[in-house]
């Protein structure tokens, strides 16, 4: 909504001292933000003139050499508008004026010299839509009786100051000049001046020649007047002025009265031709496809939630959004009918967003005041009846199904102060509803305020402490702090520790889209569920939710890559979603991805292999206390993306929780491994609290052993099997070694196992242990069909 | 030559030998040529035999004299030897220790989340709970119970990711005021952060669709008097710790559907201190926070009773916040992941 100062000077004694910028911070303070607070027209040092000499620039084709009398001098100025003749009025840019295109300097034009510019309209920075073609193609012509020396900008009323606001959703009573000049009267405590609605009326009653029928409860308020023997012409300068200065573009003074009382009032306006509309206007909902042609000239087909007006035949107007076509006021149009109506908000809403916004829809969504509704149409009829020599008809057609009440709200003063946690007094919160212009009965500690209609947005007392806590000022509120009747839970970090371990392990932490392209988010997974899709995705890269992190991660692992980042560790704990069953979930995944060099530094590196990140995952695992309760296992099934041969499920307590493997070849060329665990799966597997155990008194009696086996026997059943063997006393396994090659068949292996042995309660002798260790080679030989192997 | 003369002449010959000595090795040869059972000390000692009593006690203390003085000789050697032996062990062991070190790698935390690790620590030891809820959400708790029913205009101001009519991506974490508040069935104080990931239909420059957003909701007992003064003091504490000592804040009236009284706090621009720059608009000020008392809409449908309950909502962006903290001048950086950027935040930063 644009504030143009001279329309809210009509009802508001504004001091001309206040800056138009310390006016728009002073609205910002209450709550009314601002773009920008301007001139309407933003030119310096600019005079009438009067051209009094006009030659042709003797080295010119098109040029002439004026000189131009602006009372305190004549002075030469080459100009190059084909209009510029002897004896018409120019505005005259003097030496350092600036204009929005530039400052204009003293100079010499083909040896003539010239000390200023005639400009025209345009050059004065007025909005293309605005212009007409003559404002374009030579410089102004002013009338014969501007006053030679004075600022042309006054004169052609021109010289207006605006405010662009951003207003909340709930100030719909801001969105008029006049609601605005309420809350400037409330911030510079002024008076608001009333409205002139008068206007004589004829003696044809409008009740006698037109009907209205309302056939929706989506239109609660609905009056229509009608004038006759409307004089279409150009409005007076000040309506065209002031409807720039709001942005909008002045058509002819009908249609601009229409859209100056909706600016001034806040409440839309429609003028149908009363001939082309005929004697009956109905408003109903929509038919299902049924066809409207809008005023700008566009086909629109509708459906039952849009309203519309109709005559007998058709539909003629978009409720609340923009009339029909047919029924427009033309050059030609004698007779109007006049409507001022409320709609329902949300259906204007509705249709608004689907066919197009407009000032009215806006005014319409954000909700009106039914007292501006007749005002409005009573102050449309004063301005058609000065300005168009209207005749206006007695009575007026009207539906009322407003069923409102005064809005009293009682409120204490102490509630107000507990509230903001500040000290004003009963005196000064008063005040305050005195400026707002809020009447008022004041007791001892409450006050029972009578909220006007045309603030809509107050209705409860809550509202009433926001009035307070606006005009008095936060400012003036000193800030503490909560204190509490209970103490609060502690915080889990679970999620927090798990991260810091991983960048411990010296993975780098990434965040990343949950959204992802529909084609990505099967994969890495054969789990069972449905995609989730967003209904209105911004590009087909962010149309669906990802199930899984490492798409996310991959699509990074690319960006990196082509950026010759080749050394990649990353990992992300983030949300994956599903539908399963019908019903929506979401999972906290824990995911990353490493290919290159995992150690770099000298001697120490290594390239990233599945074992590296077996080794993260295990690590994680131990951390979080799952020590023994995990295993490895190759998948019955293995999805696309991974390498049939390296890539394991990760079991906890006998559930999948996760998988760890490298892509499959055909996926991505390099070694790139990742991994992937269900949080929520996996922390749901509880856990003990850390405890002492007892430390050994007693030395530790280490054995080695290596077995041949067959090349597709895993490690995990042999040390199954060594360690059920070896019992209690066998406190540790670890794989020393494994060797394929010249010293062993072509379908074997060897794998070195270094066994630790200890009891807590004596020292172990060599027998005892040589015991176990001879039952553990004998059952593996057994069980595995493995051969000892001399080392 | 007499007895004595012969322990002379060795004397001298042992130390002519000695001084030729250059390492340990010849030195224990020497030793063992006569110190020996059978070397020339020994062949002395066997002269013992003859002598009477008188000049045994003579000849002895020469020979002692003797021995004495070869041991300390050879000692003295020896010591000299061995350090020079160390010493040169020592220089040859000498390293280059400007070559690089050997070390495991160390990982880097995202700089957002470091942000939001910082906020909960702040708040946490403020006594604040710091709870969850889903990123997918219903509308029902990302707008309807937030006091925001359908068709209501104040919903333009975010356009959200609709999966459904009902189920959206949350726009805010505001959605698990809502949850808290129902977990808690109107019965126990409220003090919670939630942080996380939020979602709108925008992507441009200074837009990402996807963002993060800090929730913080206070309720306690009317009694109890929970204002805006501490809600004020609360977010006063809170942006000059992520902002700086300095910062000043302004709260603005403005309007949310959640709270009533709603301010809109802007802060001293982060850019230029509060003097006008081209990221404040020459205001000085920068919008950070939305904030307010809570709706007693919003309590009673989540089954807090306004005549008994009350107190404060805020909320606020944390990309913008963690982008100021580390001078990242584009948006984009943060969801890039390039591991040059990535590696840039990998230690303590100071406090």
């Amino acid at each position: 909504m644009i504030l143009s100062r001279n329309f809210v000077k009509d009802y508001i004694n504004l001091d001309d001292n206040l800056d138009i910028k310390t006016i728009a911070e002073d609205m910002t303070r209450v709550g009314n933000e601002y773009d920008l607070a301007e001139k309407f027209i933003n030119c310096t040092n600019l005079v009438i003139g009067e051209i009094v000499e006009c030659i042709n620039h003797p080295d010119s084709d098109h040029l002439h050499i004026c000189k131009v009398n602006i009372k305190s001098d004549v002075l030469q100025i080459v100009c190059g508008a084909p209009n510029a003749r002897v004896g018409i009025k120019v505005i005259v840019a003097l030496a350092g004026a600036i204009l929005p295109k530039g400052e204009i300097k003293k100079g010499v034009i083909r040896g003539q010299e010239s000390n200023g510019m005639l400009c025209s309209i345009e050059e004065l920075g007025l909005d293309n839509k605005f212009l007409k073609p003559e404002d374009k193609e030579g410089i102004a012509e002013l009338n014969e009786d501007a006053p030679i020396g004075e600022d042309p900008i006054k004169y052609l009323g021109l010289d207006d100051e605006i405010i662009d606001f951003e207003l909340t959703a709930n100030r719909g009573d801001l969105l008029s000049i006049l609601g605005m000049a309420y809350e400037l009267g409330a911030i510079y405590d002024k008076q608001v001046k009333d409205v002139d609605l008068s206007h004589k009326e004829s003696n044809e009653d409008v009740n006698d020649q037109f009907k209205i029928d309302i056939k929706t409860e989506n239109c609660k308020l609905f009056l229509a007047k009608k004038v006759k023997n409307v004089e279409i012409k150009e409005s007076p300068e000040f309506i065209k002025n002031r409807l720039m200065a709001c942005g909008i573009r002045p058509i002819n003074n009908v249609v601009d009265i229409s859209n100056y009382v909706m600016l001034e009032l806040g409440q839309p306006l429609h003028f149908y031709d009363a001939d082309n509309l005929g004697d009956l206007l109905v408003v109903r909902m929509a038919k299902n496809n049924e066809k409207l042609t809008t005023l700008d000239n566009i086909e629109r087909i509708l459906d039952e939630n849009d309203i519309v007006i109709a005559n007998k035949e058709k539909s003629v107007g978009l409720a609340g959004v923009m009339g029909g076509l047919d029924t427009e006021v033309e050059l030609t149009t004698k007779d109007i009918i006049i409507e001022s109506a409320i709609f329902d908000g949300v259906k204007v809403r509705k249709t608004s967003k689907k066919i197009i916004r407009s000032e009215a829809s806006n005014r319409f969504e954000k909700g009106l005041d039914p007292n501006r509704t007749y005002m409005a149409i009573e102050r449309a009829c004063h301005l058609l009846e000065k300005y168009a020599n209207a005749t206006i008809l007695k009575g007026i057609c009207k539906y009322d199904n407003i069923k409102e009440d005064d809005k009293k709200i009682t409120i204490k003063y102490k509630n107000i102060n507990d509230v903001l946690g500040s000290n004003i007094s009963k005196e000064e919160i008063l005040d305050v509803f005195r400026r707002l212009g809020f009447t008022y009965e004041a007791n001892e500690d409450e006050a029972i305020v009578n909220v006007p209609s045309r603030r809509r947005d107050i209705s409860i007392k809550e509202d009433l402490i926001e009035e307070v806590s606006r005009m008095y000022g936060v400012d003036n509120i000193k800030g503490t702090l909560p204190v509490m009747g209970e103490k609060m839970p502690n915080y889990d970090n679970t999620i927090r520790s798990i991260r810091h371990k991983m960048m411990d392990l010296g993975l780098n932490e990434t965040l990343t889209y949950i959204l992802i392209n529909d084609k990505e988010v099967h994969k890495y997974t054969l789990d069972d569920f449905e995609e989730i899709r967003l209904l209105d995705p911004i590009t087909e890269d962010h149309n669906t939710l990802r199930y899984s992190v490492i798409p996310s991660l991959f699509k990074i692992y690319q960006y990196n890559k082509s950026h010759y980042n080749k050394d990649i560790s990353i990992f992300e704990i983030g949300k994956g979603f599903f539908k399963k069953n019908g019903e929506y979930g979401e999972d906290q995944k824990i995911a990353a991805l490493m290919t290159g060099k995992y150690y770099i530094g000298l001697e120490n590196e290594c390239n990233v292999d599945f074992y590296i990140i077996k080794g993260i995952v295990e690590e994680l695992l131990d951390y979080l206390g799952y020590e023994n309760r995990y295993s490895f296992v190759v998948p019955d099934k293995i999805p696309n993306e991974f390498h049939p041969g390296q890539v394991s499920e990760i079991n906890v307590n006998g559930d999948i929780v996760g998988i760890v493997g490298k892509l499959h070849p055909k996926e991505v060329k390099d070694s790139v491994f990742v991994m992937e665990i269900n949080l929520d799966k996996l922390l749901s597997k509880k856990v003990g609290k850390m405890k002492f155990k007892e430390i050994s008194k007693f030395p530790n009696i280490k054995k080695d052993v290596a077995f041949i086996v067959d090349k597709n026997i895993e490690s995990k059943d042999i040390e199954m099997v060594i360690k059920k063997s070896g019992g209690s006393l066998l406190t540790n396994i670890e794989v020393f070694d494994v060797y394929t090659g010249d010293n062993v068949g072509k379908n074997e292996k060897s794998i070195a196992y270094s066994l630790t042995f200890n009891d807590t309660k004596k020292t172990l002798t060599d027998e005892e242990v040589t015991e176990i260790f001879n039952m553990i080679i004998s059952d593996v030989e057994k069980k595995i069909n493995a051969k000892l192997r001399n080392i | 030559m007499n007895k004595e003369e012969k322990i002379k002449q060795l004397n001298e010959e042992i130390s002519i030998k000695l001084e030729k000595v250059d390492d340990l090795k010849m030195l224990n040869e020497l030793k063992i040529e006569y110190l020996s059972k059978n070397g020339p000390v020994s062949q002395l000692s066997s002269f013992m035999k003859d002598l009477d009593n008188e000049e045994k006690k003579e000849y002895g203390k020469l020979l002692n004299e003797l021995k004495n003085n070869i041991n300390e000789k050879f000692e003295t050697i020896k010591k000299k030897l061995e350090d020079e032996e160390l010493n040169k062990k020592l220089e040859s062991e000498k390293i280059d220790i400007t070559l690089p070190s050997k070390k495991t790698v160390r990982g880097s935390e995202h700089p957002l989340n470091r942000t939001i690790e910082e906020i909960e620590d702040l708040f946490v030891s403020m006594g604040y709970e710091v709870v969850e809820g889903p990123e997918l959400e219903t509308d029902e708790f990302c707008f309807e119970r937030l006091n925001l029913p359908k068709g209501h205009p104040a919903r333009d101001m975010q356009d959200s990711f609709y999966i459904t009519d009902e189920y959206v991506l949350r726009a805010q974490t505001s959605a698990v005021q809502a949850r808290t508040m129902l977990k808690y069935g109107g019965t126990k104080p409220i003090k919670m952060i939630c942080i996380g990931k939020t979602y709108r239909r925008e992507d441009d420059a200074t837009h990402s669709h996807q963002f993060n957003q800090v929730e913080g909701l206070v309720i306690d007992k009317k009694e109890n008097k929970i204002s805006l003064a501490d809600l004020k003091g609360t977010l006063e504490v809170f942006m000059k710790k992520m902002l700086g000592e300095n910062t000043q804040l302004r709260f603005r009236p403005s309007y949310f559907p959640f709270t009533e009284p709603s301010y809109e706090v802007d802060c001293t621009c982060f850019k230029c201190g509060g003097k006008g720059c081209n990221l404040c608009k020459q205001t000085g000020w920068i919008e950070v926070l939305g904030s307010g008392i809570v709706h007693p809409n919003v309590l009673r449908m989540n089954g807090y009773d306004p005549e008994v309950w009350g107190g404060f909502a805020f909320g606020t962006g944390i990309d913008r916040l963690a982008m100021f903290k580390y001078g990242i001048p584009d948006m984009r950086y943060l969801y890039t992941n390039d591991v040059r950027f990535l590696k840039q935040f990998d230690r303590k930063d100071i406090d």
